[in-house]
Order: C-alpha cells, then structure tokens, then sequence
C-alpha cells in the first residue's frame, strides 16, 4: 500500500488490501435457518395485512413467512417470486423502512418489525442457491415482444410476457442485463455477482433473448420496434442526470455521482479504484448516501454530504441517513453550492446556506467553504433519449401510446424504486397479454 | 407439484383439507369464502331437530392458552350447535353446493336418541346435494346434558344403534364423530364400525376448564361469576388426537375403516402426520378460528411440496406410519443412544446441563469456561436435553453401532431384543 486517507488528490488503494474485502461486504448478513425460524415465529399472520398493502409489488407476506414457519422456504420464494420475479434483489435493496416493516403492526406495537426483508432473502436464497426455477412457460403463443431496457423493469415485463407464452426480445445497450442492479445499487447490498445471477436464474424461463449493446434511437427506432413486433415495452430508466448550475462544474475532480458507483460496480480490484481525500457529495438521496459511504469505505478520509433542505426532505430514508452517519459520513443540510473552486482542478466548493420562504429555497449571505478534491453531483437522473412522440409531463414518459407501454423509473408514477419498476414492469406485461390476446 | 386430490370414502374434493363442523362452517357466508380460499371441503355445523333454534351464552363462550409470543395454543369452548333455523341451514347448504360441485359438503347432524327423529332430519336434508352426513357424537357440553352429544358417544350400544338407523334410512356416506372423553377409543369406534358406518371421525372437543378467574373464583369463560366446563381444541390437543387416529388404524377389529383425522391441525406438517398414522383426511377448525381461512395455501403448497420431495401420491403416505405404531415391549431394548452436543452451535446457555443435573441423569460436564459434554458413561438416551435446547439440532442422538460398548453398562450392543424375552422380566419367554 503506497497510499493512505490521508493521500491529497484522487488516489486508488487508500487503505490495505483486505480492507476492501471487508468494507464491501454484505453490509447485512442473511438469516440461517434457524434464525429465520425464530423472526417468521414473530409474524402475526394479520388479516388484509398492512404489510402486504405497503409492497409495491403485494407479495402475500404473511403467507410466506408462514411457509418458513413450516419448514417451506421453497414454497415461501414461489410465493414471493409469483408477485414479484426479481423478489431476491428487492430483498436485499427495498427500503423496507418505509415500506413493507413500516408497516408491521409490530413496529406499531413495539417500534420492532417482523423482519420481512431478510426473511425474503433467507427464501428466495434457498431456492436460488439450488438454481430451481420455478416457472414454466404457458404453450407458446407465435407472439413478439420487444423490451427496451434491461432494468428491473424490462426485466420483470420479459419473464411475465414469456410465461405467458410470448417471444421476448430485450434490447439493451449497455453491455450487461440488470440496468441499475447492476450498475447502480450499492455493493454492499448486492454482493457476489447477485445481479447477474439472478438475471441468469431469471432468463431459465425460457422464451427470452437479451441483445446487449443495443440503443433505441441510435441502432434501431420505435417506429421500426412497433412494425416488427406485436407490442414494445419502454423500461428506460432515467438515463440523463441534473446539472448543478454552479460555476466551476467542468472543474476535473467533479462528477456524477451513478457514473462513479457504476464505475465502482464493474471495478474487478476496488483498491486500483481512485478516490478523493476529501470528497463533497451534493444531493440528498439515495445516489448520494451510496456514493458517499462508498467513498468513505474506500478510504476517503472526509466525505461531507450536503443536502439543500432539511433532513427531513431528504428522499433517502432515515435509516439510510443513519447509515450514511455510522460510515462516518458528516451530513450537512439546508445549504446549496454557488461555486466549486481550484485551479483547473477541484480543490474546495463554496455553499450558501438557504432559506425556504415564500418564494421558495433562496440562498442567504451566509456562506462556508468546504475542501474537496473529488466533487460528486447527485442531484437526481432526468429522462434521457425517451423516443419522440410519447408524450412527456414532469420529466417522465405520460403513458402508454399505441402498442407501447411503458414502466419503472422512465414512467410517471410510483417511487423511483426497484420494487417498483418491477411492479409496473409486471403489470405492463399482464396489460400487454391481456391486448394480445384481445380480452381488453 | 403432487396432486392432493382426495377421494375419501367417494367423496372427491381438490385436498384433504375439510374445514370440521363449527363456527367456520355456520353459514352460507363463511363457507363460500372458505371454499374461494381454497378448502377442499366443510362438514357444516351441526344441525338439530326442526322447532325452535338452540339458543347460546351471550357472554364469551371461549377460553384459550397462550405460548410465547401470546401464540394461541389451545382454545376452549361453551358453544352448542347451530343455533339457526334448520331451514334456513338447509337453503344455504344448497345453494352452496350447487355452485361448488367439486369441493365435498358434509352435514353434520345431531338429533335426539330415537329411531323417528333421525329418521326425520335425514329426510329433511336428502335434497341438499350433499355429500354424506357425519353423526356429532361428540359435543362434551350442553347437549350431552340432553342425551345427545358425547351422552350418545360415551355408549358404544347408542353408537351402533344410531349408526344403523342412518344407514337405513339414508343414502348417504355416513361418518361418525368420536368423541375423546372416555377411556378408550376403540369400543367406540368398534360400535361405530358394526352399526355400517363409512368412516369416523376424532376427535371432537375434550372436556376442560381453561383457566380460573381468581378475583371472581369462577371458571373461564365466565357468564355472570360462574363458568362450566367446555370443549379443548387447538394445538395442545394434537398429541391426543394423534394417538386415538392411530389406535383405530391398528386395532384388528377396525383396521381399514376410514378415518377423518381431527384436532390441533395448524400446518401442512400437522396433517401429514395425521395422514401417516391413518387418517385418509383431516378436519380443521382452531387454526381457521386463530388465523383465517388462508392458511390452508400454506397446507397445500407444504403437503405437496414433502409428497415432491418424497416422490410419493398422497394415497402412499395414508397410513404409511401404521405398521411401526407398536406396543412398548416390542421395542428393540439393545437400540442404544448417546446424546451428542455439537459445539460449533452450542450457544452455552446451559440448558441441557440443568435439565440432566437436576432431573435426569446427571450425564452432561460442564467446564469452568462453559463447555458442555456429555458422559457417555451416565447417559441413557433420554433425549431431555435434545427437547430443552433451544438450538435446531445442536443436541442430537448417535446410535451406537452393533457390537460398541455401551460405557454406561459396560455391555457390547446386542441383537434386536425386546421386553418379553427380557431377564428382568418375571413373565419373559425364553429366547429361541
Ligand atoms: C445509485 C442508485 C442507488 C439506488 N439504490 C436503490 C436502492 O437501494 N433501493 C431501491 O429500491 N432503489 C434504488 N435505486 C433506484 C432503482 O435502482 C431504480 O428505481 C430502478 O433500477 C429502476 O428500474 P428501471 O428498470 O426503471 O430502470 P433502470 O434500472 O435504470 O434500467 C433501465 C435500463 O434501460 C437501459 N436503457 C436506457 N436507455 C436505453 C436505450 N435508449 N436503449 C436501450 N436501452 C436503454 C439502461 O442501460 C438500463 O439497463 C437506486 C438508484 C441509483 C441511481
Ligand atoms: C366453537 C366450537 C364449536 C364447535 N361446534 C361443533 C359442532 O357443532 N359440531 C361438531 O361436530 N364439532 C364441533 N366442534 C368441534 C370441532 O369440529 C373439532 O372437532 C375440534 O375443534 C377439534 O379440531 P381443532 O383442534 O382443529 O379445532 C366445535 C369446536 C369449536 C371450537
Ligand atoms: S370475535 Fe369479538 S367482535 Fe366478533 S363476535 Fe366475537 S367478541 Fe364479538
């Protein structure tokens, strides 16, 4: 190790080599067996249970949690997986704080949810380890479908369609299936390759081909998709990303905050990955609580997030703000940048603090200077390349068009969630069937 | 996924999982939701005589036992049965069979104990549709008082009469329900079984007092600072039930009469048990009461999921643990165990160490740095603290193979060797 924390600039292997291994690792580590026995025994087994309510994607909770009780976990992961396919990454990903446990009447009771998400992990593990998939294709229908989008979206649209019995095409263009599972949720949530397993167990369905390195609107057009296939499905995501609007944004040292975490996802050794000394991340979501906590556990010696409102607007969750501090991340709220500073690279960014009135935030007279050799810019994804045509309100794809539906991040509605790209990619799907099979 | 198709004693319905005769199965409303949810059958509340309804308790009417976590473990009851008009019983039993033609509708039926009676309500309910009736012999409270119920259930000569009445006058599938409040289950069943029945069904309620209110000293459920003695359901109820199911399925004299295994059946797990020791179905009512008809989804992904991994039909499994329910001597007297504390899951709470120092053998040493071990010397094989720890398999039993020497006895394991030919036993046969 030739670098420390303490290595001014933007500088790779900070720390010793098997740190990286632990820093990264699952940051929540899965129940036994046993341990999943003893959290199911705490489940109440509720009538219309609010739980069930607060999922996006409604798995029947209790019922599975009852299949673990009872020895299943395999019956459990079908129960699971019948409402929601990619039910193995949701447990890992979901801020199950303000959805599913939330909800928990024993979080009401006792402010101590059943713990949903891990048991959900325990089952679907438990049957993804054994590489059964439980899903057959109903007799092929002679239908095609072309899926724009490799993300939870597409993804979860694809394996719907192709139980159904349709032919799926999946066009994707970056290299690799999974969208932000693989290339944005943070590592120590999705561990070992996850991602890609389970786009591998996904795919055993059959009836689904996935072209890589395909872009709508550079290599093929909508127009061309809805003359060749019998429906087209847009799972885009929000491929764009906000500018900062502050002066000295070209500066080197600054960035966007997904392109560091993708970059940071397909590294194969984090200690050649470089990272700044002093790391400034503006935004208050959950792009920014990753980025920051990955840089710190990267070795980055200070990492400020600064967010412009209070934390209570921050769109990361409070546990993920709990996180983000226990990394030793510092937070810093209600204060916006007016100029990162340096001398053809970033060395510092200047803040005002703000002001929410009447007319809005405004920026007061009060300002302070933080050091920053790496400047991260997580300020939210904006819909990029969305084909023309479709209509467009508050930055995200309106609804569906003429034998286009679309769903997940690009569409307006719903949480930018996993969970939730995968509801509206499964419900587009049941749509799509439902037209085909002309039970409008 | 293996079918759970059931066919017993021809009546066919999509499980093995019938919803028994109580508040489940009371009215029209229940029974269709049940049926959505996916119950392979309901045998309906019992019905009575045509005249005026019975009437109940309009104060609580069940008392119940709590595990951890208040996880409801048994429940008691003061209830009677139906207490709404026959005809209105009759409409709905209909009108519910004729839109579920493939789940089994039993009638549960209790009238009192003379030939014109029975012979009138099996008349009365002949246009139902219905697919057999079953005979409440059962009900420990209030209707024995009239001569019905458990009265008739506890004397196998009414048993049999009765029996032969329905049979006679019906064409119906006829099950009898036992009820557990006598001393044994077999002349009972032995009555039933001559009287023509099809089949019979166990266990109905035991008779019990829950619990005690201490500040009105009067039993629970209490009505007005008194109690009476009601019936016991639930989970805590299984192991009885169990033992009387497979008491029937080996008796000589009753072997291969149907058997519809009732009582404490909560999960998938529960009923295949019932199923192994011989009952052909079971009947489910407090795991309804305590957690909504949905749980049979579970019973049905479980029980299919074992017959998968088993690669068996669920005719193979009924009755499949009949042959080893043997009788205390004939168990092999040279199968010797040791107790095994796996130390890579031992979490040193000690349990096991208090259970065997102070009430079993004083067989297991424990360090200064808490380690346990067990002395093979001291243990016989209680199996106690593989019951009180708290840890799945931690604890478990190694057979000791033929020929070993058994520390304790300083004996080598022998041949399979029971009682009868033991020579501590004053009665023993000589060995061949
Ligand atoms: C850093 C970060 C962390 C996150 N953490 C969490 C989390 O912990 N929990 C959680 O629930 N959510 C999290 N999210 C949100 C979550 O990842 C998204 O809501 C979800 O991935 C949306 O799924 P999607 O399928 O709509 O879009 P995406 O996952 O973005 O997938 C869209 C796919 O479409 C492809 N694509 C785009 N344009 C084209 C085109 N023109 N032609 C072909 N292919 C195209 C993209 O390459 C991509 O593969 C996080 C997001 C980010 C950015
Ligand atoms: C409130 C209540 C009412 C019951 N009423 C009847 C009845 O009318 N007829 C009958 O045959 N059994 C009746 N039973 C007994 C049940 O059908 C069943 O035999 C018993 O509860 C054991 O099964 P379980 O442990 O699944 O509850 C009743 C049980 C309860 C709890
Ligand atoms: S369950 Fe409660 S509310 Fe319903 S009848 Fe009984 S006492 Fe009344």
């Amino acid at each position: 190790m030739t670098n420390s924390p303490l290595t001014p600039g933007i500088v790779p292997g900070r720390l010793p080599a098997a740190a990286y291994q632990a820093n990264f690792d699952d940051h929540t580590p899965p129940f036994d067996a046993h341990e999943a026995r003893v959290a199911a025994d705490r489940c109440y087994f509720c009538h219309d249970a609010p739980c069930i309510t607060a999922c996006p994607t409604s798995i029947d909770i209790p019922l599975f949690i009852r299949q673990i009780a009872t020895g299943t976990p395999e019956a459990a992961a079908k129960t699971i997986w019948d409402q929601n396919i990619l039910g193995g990454m949701c447990a890992r990903v979901c801020p199950t704080e303000t959805l599913c446990e939330e909800a928990c009447v024993r979080e009401a009771a006792e402010g101590k949810p059943v713990e949903i998400g891990l048991l959900q992990r325990y089952a679907t593990d438990v049957v993804m380890q054994k590489g059964v998939h439980p899903f057959k294709r109903a007799v092929p229908t002679g239908l095609r479908v072309a899926v724009v989008g490799a993300g939870p979206a597409g993804l979860a649209c694809a394996h719907r369609l192709a139980m159904h019995g349709h032919d799926v095409v999946v066009l994707e263009r970056r290299a690799k299936a999974g969208g932000l599972n693989e290339y944005g949720i943070a590592s120590y949530k999705a561990t070992n390759g996850f991602a890609q397993a389970e786009v591998e167990w996904l795919l055993k369905i059959g009836g689904i081909e996935i072209r890589t390195g395909v872009e709508l609107g550079r290599d093929v057009t909508l127009a061309q998709l809805t003359a060749d296939y019998d429906a087209v499905f847009l799972g885009i995501g929000l491929a764009g990303v906000n500018a900062l609007r502050a002066a000295g944004e070209e500066l080197a040292g600054v960035r966007n905050a997904v392109d560091f975490i993708a970059e940071l996802r397909q590294s194969g050794d984090l200690a050649t990955l470089p990272v700044g000394r002093d790391v400034v991340v503006i935004g208050g979501g959950m792009t920014a609580v990753d980025a920051a906590v990955q840089s710190k556990l990267l070795g980055a010696e200070n990492v400020t997030i600064v967010y412009r409102r209070g934390a209570e607007k921050m769109s990361a969750s409070g546990y993920e703000q709990d996180h983000a501090v226990k990394a030793g991340v510092r937070i810093i709220h209600n204060a916006a940048p007016v100029r990162v500073l340096g001398n053809g690279r970033a060395e510092a960014v200047e803040f005002a603090y703000t002001e929410d009135g009447p007319n809005g935030l405004t920026l007061s007279s009060e300002t302070f200077t933080l050091k920053a050799d790496q400047v991260f810019k997580a300020i939210g994804q904006t819909l990029d390349g969305a084909p023309d045509g479709l209509p467009v309100a508050g930055g995200k794809i309106a609804g569906p068009a003429a034998r286009v539906w679309v769903g997940g991040d690009c569409a307006a509605g719903g949480e930018d969630l996993t969970v939730t790209a995968v509801a509206e990619g499964r419900d587009a799907a049941e749509a799509i069937h439902r037209q085909l099979m002309g039970q409008q | 996924m293996a079918s759970l198709a059931s066919n017993f004693i021809g009546i066919k319905s999509p499980n093995p999982f019938w919803l028994a005769s109580a508040p489940p199965t009371d009215k029209e409303y229940n029974v269709r939701r049940a049926f959505e949810a996916g119950w392979g059958g309901v045998v309906w509340k019992t019905l009575g005589s045509e005249g005026p309804p019975i009437v109940n308790v309009n104060g609580p009417r069940y008392g119940a036992i709590w595990g951890a976590d208040r996880r409801l473990l048994g429940l008691n009851n003061i209830e009677l049965i139906t207490d709404r008009p026959l005809e209105v019983n009759l409409r709905e039993i209909k009108s519910v069979k004729r839109d579920y033609k493939d789940r089994a509708m039993i009638i549960s039926l209790m009238v009192p104990c003379d030939e014109d009676s029975w012979k009138a309500i099996l008349a009365q309910i002949e246009d139902t549709e219905a697919d057999g009736v079953e005979l409440n012999f059962g009900c420990p409270h209030g209707m024995a008082e009239r001569g019905m119920g458990s009265a008739v259930g506890q004397v196998p000569e009414y048993i049999e009469m009765v029996t032969r009445w329905v049979k006679q006058y019906s064409r119906m599938p006829c099950i009898v329900k036992l009820t557990p409040n006598i001393t044994s289950i077999l002349p009972p069943a032995e009555a039933a079984h001559r009287g023509g029945a099809d089949a019979v069904s166990l266990i109905n309620t035991v008779k019990s007092i829950t619990n005690v209110d201490l500040d009105h000293f009067s039993p629970f459920p209490m009505i007005d600072g008194k109690g009476s003695h009601g019936g016991y359901c639930g989970p805590a109820v299984k192991p009885i039930a169990l033992n009387m199911v497979a008491e029937i399925a080996r008796n000589r004299e009753t072997r291969g009469l149907p058997i519809s295994g009732i009582g404490g059946v909560t999960t998938w797990r529960d009923a295949a048990e019932f199923l192994a020791l011989g009952a052909g179905n079971v009947q489910v009512c407090t795991a309804a009461m305590t957690y909504g008809f949905k749980i049979v989804q579970e019973m049905i992904s479980g029980l299919s999921q074992y017959l998968d991994e088993k690669d068996m039909a669920l005719s193979d499994l009924v009755g499949r643990a009949v042959p080893n329910f043997v009788e205390w001597q004939e168990l092999n007297l040279n199968y010797v165990t040791k107790a095994r504390i796996n130390q890579d899951l031992c979490i040193s709470c000690g349990r096991c160490f208090a259970a065997c120092e102070d009430t079993s053998h004083q067989a297991i040493a424990m360090s200064p740095d808490r380690v346990f071990t067990v002395k093979d010397d001291e243990c016989v094989a209680c199996n106690l603290c593989v019951n009180v720890c708290p840890v799945d398999d931690c604890i478990t039993m190694e057979e000791l193979p033929k020929g070993a020497v058994d520390l304790r006895t300083g004996k080598p394991v022998g041949d399979y060797a029971n009682w009868t030919t033991h020579p501590n036993n004053p009665g023993a046969v000589a060995a061949e």
